[in-house]
């Protein structure tokens, strides 16, 4: 369920932009935030604040690939599979997480506390491997890094 | 060697107020070393006009990968403003493997930024501009936000800006993680709240773009150039270049060298240059065996080319792009056909699906690099993957993905063609004539 804030904030983006349409991504973005994923009632509430059919807003939902179609853990794991990251060992420190968490790609942990998701370049190569944690950047990860990581998350 | 390390604002048009590498540059700041002078000038002793003038006098090349120049595009915005409204994009969304300029920029000196949009969101007399930023940058968002009130306040951004009659107002636009929506008109639809697949030209954004308004989509580096051009006059502009491609750019070196990072360079410099005095050269033990001149989409060069001078025209010349201009080495523990397979997963991941070569060729050519990576190719399987390389070249799709896919592979089969055949079991049957041309999109074993 939507709850009023989340409607505040989708009719105040409505100012930003000359149609409806352009809210869609960011209403999703921010109803997810606390939902987790997007599920087929979620997608007709929305449509029905901005007047967008349901159908154009699911055509959008699946074209993302930052709008989650089934639950995701409280902490979205993304693993950077950038060719830089690739050079730099990335799949050590994904073999690492996968591990230690017990998931494969795209799967969350049995407690719901963590989803592990490829991403493309995160623009930090510099500072590469790197991995993201909801909003959080980590850099020069290493296998043993990662480990420490993830223990303080949980 | 002349050192650009040193900077100052002679130079670095972009990076000389950057003193210490960790804070960034907050109104005050910026505002002490010489920020918005530009635009207050501009504001009050030049017409839009000449603003276009000034920077179509000074050859600013789009810093986005393309290369277009700037002042041309915004001479193609209708000066008569016959649809109401007329709209500037800053392209933002910067997700080309291997390339952090723009994130750096954003990062670093947020204003620089918002100063070049008020610009040239003046020179083609715009009243509202989005930045399109990528879905990650949380904390590039959080400075712009940050910024663009400190604007506000001052009264650079919104009605009647510094009683001149101009209005400007700026959004931030995340995305939801497309790499298609960089794309100059993907970009346009995913605003729009359209599925991002790129747009059939003609028309032009510039004619109809954003809810069919005049548009013009810039680069976060073009736009950060534009101040520095208006303070400092074209001429200058040329004459910090070392060839015919004006200004500096930002460039790097990522990988194993030892020092990877980015840096604001003339164009002309080598790319050699960057990796041996900037980058420190390669970490121990490792030997640069290739190497990108400017993100995953540009093709693949050895070391033999690394005197090439970095611009637009020599990179091309050799069978490249500039690009971003933001380098990758190969290292010699790399396998070319490992590293492919992981760069045509990327593209055929992001392709938008719009159109079959792309849709399906980027599919198959992960298939049979995957077989090659296992020693499982057949004869023919090269054979195969440049067709498909053909098949996807500049022309054939509907927008520039594909030839940017498929040109790092293109160079890697040239180049490195001997361990592509290390991949194929002279034992398996052989595939090639039996294919002619049906496509396999069967990525179930990836
Ligand atoms: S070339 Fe690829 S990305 Fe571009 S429109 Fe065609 S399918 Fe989409
Ligand atoms: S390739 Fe991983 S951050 Fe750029």
């Amino acid at each position: 369920m939507i709850n009023e804030k989340e409607k505040e904030f989708i009719l105040k983006e409505l100012e930003k932009y000359e149609n409806s349409d352009a809210v869609v991504v960011e209403s999703l973005k921010f109803v997810q935030k606390r939902l987790r994923w997007i599920s087929l009632e979620t997608m007709s509430e929305i449509s029905k604040i901005i007047s967008v059919p349901v159908s154009k807003i699911e055509s959008i939902a699946t074209f993302y690939n930052q709008i989650f179609r089934k639950p995701v853990g409280k902490n979205v794991i993304k693993y950077c599979d950038g060719v830089v990251c690739y050079i730099n060992g990335y799949k050590k420190i994904k073999n690492a997480i996968s591990k230690h968490l017990n998931i494969c790609d795209g799967c969350t942990t049995k407690d719901n506390n963590f989803t592990l998701i490829p991403i493309c370049c995160l623009g930090n190569c510099d500072n590469s491997p790197t991995i993201m944690i909801n909003e959080n950047l980590f850099s020069n990860i290493t296998v043993k890094s990662v480990v420490n990581i993830l223990e303080s998350i949980k | 060697m002349k050192n650009y390390f040193y900077k100052n604002e002679e130079t670095h048009p972009l990076t000389w107020r950057i003193k210490k590498f960790k804070k960034p540059i907050f109104i005050d700041e910026y505002e002490r070393k010489r920020g918005y002078l530009a635009f207050k000038f501009a504001l009050k002793n030049l017409s839009p006009d000449e603003v276009i003038s000034i920077i179509k006098d000074s050859k600013l090349k789009g810093r986005g990968g393309g290369g277009f120049l700037t002042g041309e595009k915004w001479s193609l915005i209708p000066k008569k403003n016959y649809f109401g409204k007329k709209y500037l994009l800053c392209n933002a969304d910067e997700m080309e493997p291997g390339t952090y300029k723009d994130k750096f920029l954003m990062e670093k000196i947020p204003h620089l930024l918002l100063e070049g949009i008020l610009l040239s969101a003046y020179a083609i007399q715009a009243s509202c501009s989005y930045i399109f930023l990528r879905e990650e940058y949380f904390f590039s968002k959080n400075l712009l936000e940050k910024s663009i009130l400190e604007a506000k306040k001052k009264k650079y951004i919104g009605k009647n800006i510094l009683n001149s009659g101009f209005n400007m107002e700026i959004f931030i636009h995340t995305g939801a993680g497309r790499y298609i929506c960089g794309e100059e008109t993907a970009l346009i639809n995913s605003l729009e709240g359209k599925r991002p697949n790129p747009r059939v030209k003609p028309p032009f954004p510039s004619q109809s773009g954003l809810w069919n308004k005049p548009t013009c989509v810039n680069n976060v580096e073009t736009l950060s150039n534009v101040p520095a051009i208006i303070l400092n006059g074209s001429k200058w502009y040329k004459n910090i270049s070392k060839n015919n491609d004006t200004g500096t750019k930002l460039m790097g070196f990522s990988g194993k060298v030892k020092k990877p990072g980015i840096w604001e360079l003339p164009f002309g410099i080598t790319s050699r240059e960057i990796l041996e005095d900037y980058a420190g050269g390669m970490q121990d033990g490792y030997k640069l065996k290739a190497w990108f001149p400017g993100g995953a989409g540009t093709g693949i060069l050895i070391e033999h080319y690394l005197d090439i001078s970095m611009d637009f025209n020599s990179l091309s010349l050799v069978g490249s792009r500039l690009g971003t201009g933001i380098c990758i080495a190969v290292d010699d523990k790399i396998n070319i056909v490992s590293l492919l397979l992981n760069i045509e997963i990327f593209f055929s991941r992001e392709s938008c699906g719009w159109c079959t070569p792309c849709r399906e060729g980027l599919p198959w050519s992960v298939k049979i690099l995957k077989d090659l990576k296992n020693k499982k190719g057949r004869i023919g399987d090269i054979e195969i993957l440049e067709e498909i390389c053909k098949n996807l070249s500049v022309g054939k799709t509907f927008c520039a993905f594909a030839p940017g896919a498929i040109s790092p592979l293109y160079n890697a089969i040239k180049y490195f063609r001997k361990e592509f055949e290390d991949g194929i079991n002279f034992n398996l049957p052989v595939v090639k004539n039996k294919i002619s041309g049906i496509q396999s999109n069967n990525l179930n074993n990836i």
